[in-house]
């Protein structure tokens, strides 16, 4: 009892508040998803109308379709295109190799506002330039859209992947290549059963921060978003905005839950990789 | 048989550092050849020329009459066993013995037949569905070797394969590797910095020295006939000896050592009168006594001094013996009942025998590096049990 009472309390006070900092709004929202009053603060009365509202809603079930399309299809990629960097970077032996460290990093600190503006400018310059030649050559209109949400999402999503297969390669064995290859393996044959087997972990930790950072992105997807094509956080905003939060709380609650279970996995995928360099 | 695996003029720079100087070599089919030196003496790069991961700045390396200088890693009948085994840790015991069989396309039924044959040669039938991570280190080092024989290389390379284990264990496995070498016939080259390892295991023996080799031979050349002051003092105990040659009677000379009486030795130099040359007596070569033994052969050289100190390690006692000016260091074997014989004690007047023969004449001589020699990398546990087993004494003039 003596030893209980000498540990300070102070840590553990702090910690619950800030798990109630946290957690409180998050609280606040699934509650008043299920509030019957449409503007919340006060509680009318206990209803799941705006869950059916939600269910109801096809522009809802539409951007959703569209940001699991986006997150899907540049999850994809940017996985492959950062895993290929991050091999690239472990085995460089170039002088630039920290420069070229310092340049996927960036993308992680640079403000989403900016990049969302870069891309912006970015596309809109291609579209001047070679908008027209598109045109009479493929007969293809290039605008802002779909392609230019899923671009812009890879070039963030890269990053983060590249960040978390350096990390996971960091930690591997480099003469087990030697092994492999004294054992009579090709270089194809090698990477297959060796190196990717040993990385994968790292590899699905990278894609599920991918995806999640795809699905969850508002600033960089407002600004390269074409006039149409809406994904589910731009019409959260938008319908915010427009005065049917009600429902919102709805979506928020089960895309949180969503997210939740995503990160949770994520998660154990990092524990595990961390468990097994030891 | 012949030669079977030849290393000619090999060089190899890292920048300013030449750390093989022009090194050719010569080993047997079957045989089991060292590489030894202490470290940084370029044995492991040698090793790693051979097994293809790099490439020589001059020379070739031959391979049962083949060129193989150029051929890439995964295209050489060659085999290693890394230091740190570098076993895949996500695959089973059995699919990293399995590994050379599938990535050369060997089909399922020959990798059905010759992985239980491989398991059993090292003695891990029962372990297949283990990965590396839930073995103990001898184990490791087992699954090592089978995954590495498994495709019958013509060469199997070992680097530092003992190093990481424990004493016991290391003298277990240098016992089980060669049992393994006898099964099945395999040239194994050798890589140590450890010379008892090297002595056990070896046909023959390439002693390396700062990229060079020092001498080749067979253990037992390598420890009676050492060509150089440092071969003589990295392998085995030893005492050095200066002295001008007096005079020459047929294939004995007569050797003048400073405070010495004369020394009877065998010339196998063909030195002349007058040179000034160094020997090499072993310790064991000595025959210590308290009373002054008869001497009837000629061929026979006695020094008279005083014990300086005496350590009893049971099968055998050292002492330090002053001569003189110089200090001898003698071992002892004890083959009778130890507590009835009659005990030389510190400070005892003792007489040291020793043939003629016993005595033998350096090629070249330099000041060894008593600490590098005698402790070439080893770890602060390593060097207990390296002080228990006796140290290296260089008996010289103070």
């Amino acid at each position: 009892m003596k030893t209980c009472k000498r540990n300070s309390r102070f840590p553990m006070f702090v910690t619950l508040l800030t798990l109630i900092f946290l957690y409180v709004p998050l609280i606040l929202v699934a509650v008043a998803s299920f509030n019957s009053s449409k503007y919340g603060g006060a509680w009318n009365s206990f209803s799941l109308k705006w869950y059916d509202r939600l269910f109801n809603e096809r522009a809802i079930w539409e951007a959703l379709a569209n940001t699991l399309f986006i997150a899907l299809i540049s999850t994809a990629i940017s996985t492959t295109l950062g895993t290929l960097s991050a091999l690239a970077l472990y085995r460089s032996k170039n002088r630039l190799k920290g420069i070229y460290y310092a340049l996927i990093h960036t993308p992680l600190i640079v403000p989403d506002i900016l990049q969302g503006i870069s891309l912006l400018l970015l596309f809109v310059t291609l579209i001047n330039l070679c908008g027209s030649l598109c045109r009479s050559l493929f007969g293809i209109e290039l605008e802002l859209g779909m392609t230019t949400i899923i671009i812009a999402h890879i070039t963030f999503c890269m990053s983060y992947v590249a960040m978390v297969v350096l990390d996971r390669l960091h930690e591997f064995d480099y003469t087990l290549l030697e092994a492999a290859q004294d054992l009579g393996a090709s270089g194809m044959y090698t990477f297959f059963r060796v190196t990717l087997p040993q990385i994968l972990p790292g590899i699905v930790a990278g894609a599920l921060f991918a995806f999640m950072l795809s699905i969850d992105d508002f600033v960089i997807t407002f600004f390269v978003k074409g006039a149409g094509d809406t994904t589910l956080p731009i019409y959260i905003q938008s319908a915010m905005r427009r005065g049917t939060p009600a429902v919102i709380n709805a979506l928020s609650v089960v895309f949180l839950l969503v997210t939740f279970v995503i990160v949770f996995i994520a998660q154990k995928l990092v524990t595990k990789n961390s468990e097994s360099k030891k | 048989m012949g030669e079977f695996l030849r290393f000619e003029n090999i060089t190899k720079r890292y920048g300013q550092n030449t750390v093989l100087d022009n090194v050719t070599l010569e080993i047997q089919a079957g045989e089991v050849f060292s590489l030894l030196g202490p470290s940084g003496c370029g044995k492991t790069t040698l090793l790693r020329i051979c097994g293809g991961f790099e490439p020589p700045d001059e020379g070739r390396v031959i391979l049962d009459g083949v060129d193989i200088t150029n051929v890439p890693a995964n295209r050489r009948a060659v085999r290693t066993v890394f230091q740190n085994y570098a076993l895949f840790p996500h695959l089973s015991v059995w699919e990293n013995i399995a590994f050379g069989l599938k990535a050369t396309g060997q089909d399922a039924k020959t990798i059905l037949e010759k992985v239980p044959k491989y398991l059993e040669l090292v003695q891990l039938t029962g372990y297949e569905n283990r990965k590396p991570g839930q073995l103990s280190g001898g184990q490791r080092q087992r699954v090592a070797i089978a995954r590495a024989l498994i495709n019958r290389p013509k060469v199997l390379l070992l680097d530092e394969p003992l190093a990481a284990l424990d004493l016991k264990l290391r003298q277990r496995m240098l016992i089980e590797l060669d049992t393994i070498h006898d099964d099945v016939g395999i040239t194994f080259l050798f890589v140590t910095h450890d010379q008892q390892e090297a002595m056990s295991i070896s046909d023959h023996i390439a002693v390396l020295r700062n990229g060079r080799v020092e001498q080749i031979g067979t253990p037992t050349e390598l420890y009676e006939a050492p060509r150089t002051s440092f071969v003589a003092a990295f392998i085995g105990d030893t005492n050095f000896f200066e002295g001008t040659v007096e005079t020459i009677e047929g294939d004995y000379c007569t050797l003048n050592i400073d405070g010495f009486p004369e020394i009877q030795l065998f010339n196998d130099k063909k030195v002349h009168r007058g040179e000034k040359i160094h020997v090499s007596i072993r310790p064991e070569k000595f025959f210590i006594s308290a009373v002054r033994p008869e001497v009837t052969d000629a061929k026979t050289n006695l020094l008279h001094g005083k014990v300086e100190e005496v350590i009893y390690v049971g099968p055998h006692t050292r002492y330090w013996v002053r001569v003189q000016d110089w200090r001898v260091s003698v071992v002892q074997q004890h083959h009778g009942y130890g507590l009835d014989e009659r005990r030389i004690k510190w400070d005892d007047e003792v007489w040291l025998r020793f043939g003629a023969d016993n005595a033998y004449m350096l090629e070249h001589y330099a000041e060894v590096d008593e600490q590098l020699l005698a402790l070439p990398d080893l770890e602060p546990e390593e060097l207990e049990a390296v002080v228990e087993g006796g140290t290296q004494e260089v008996g010289s003039a103070e």
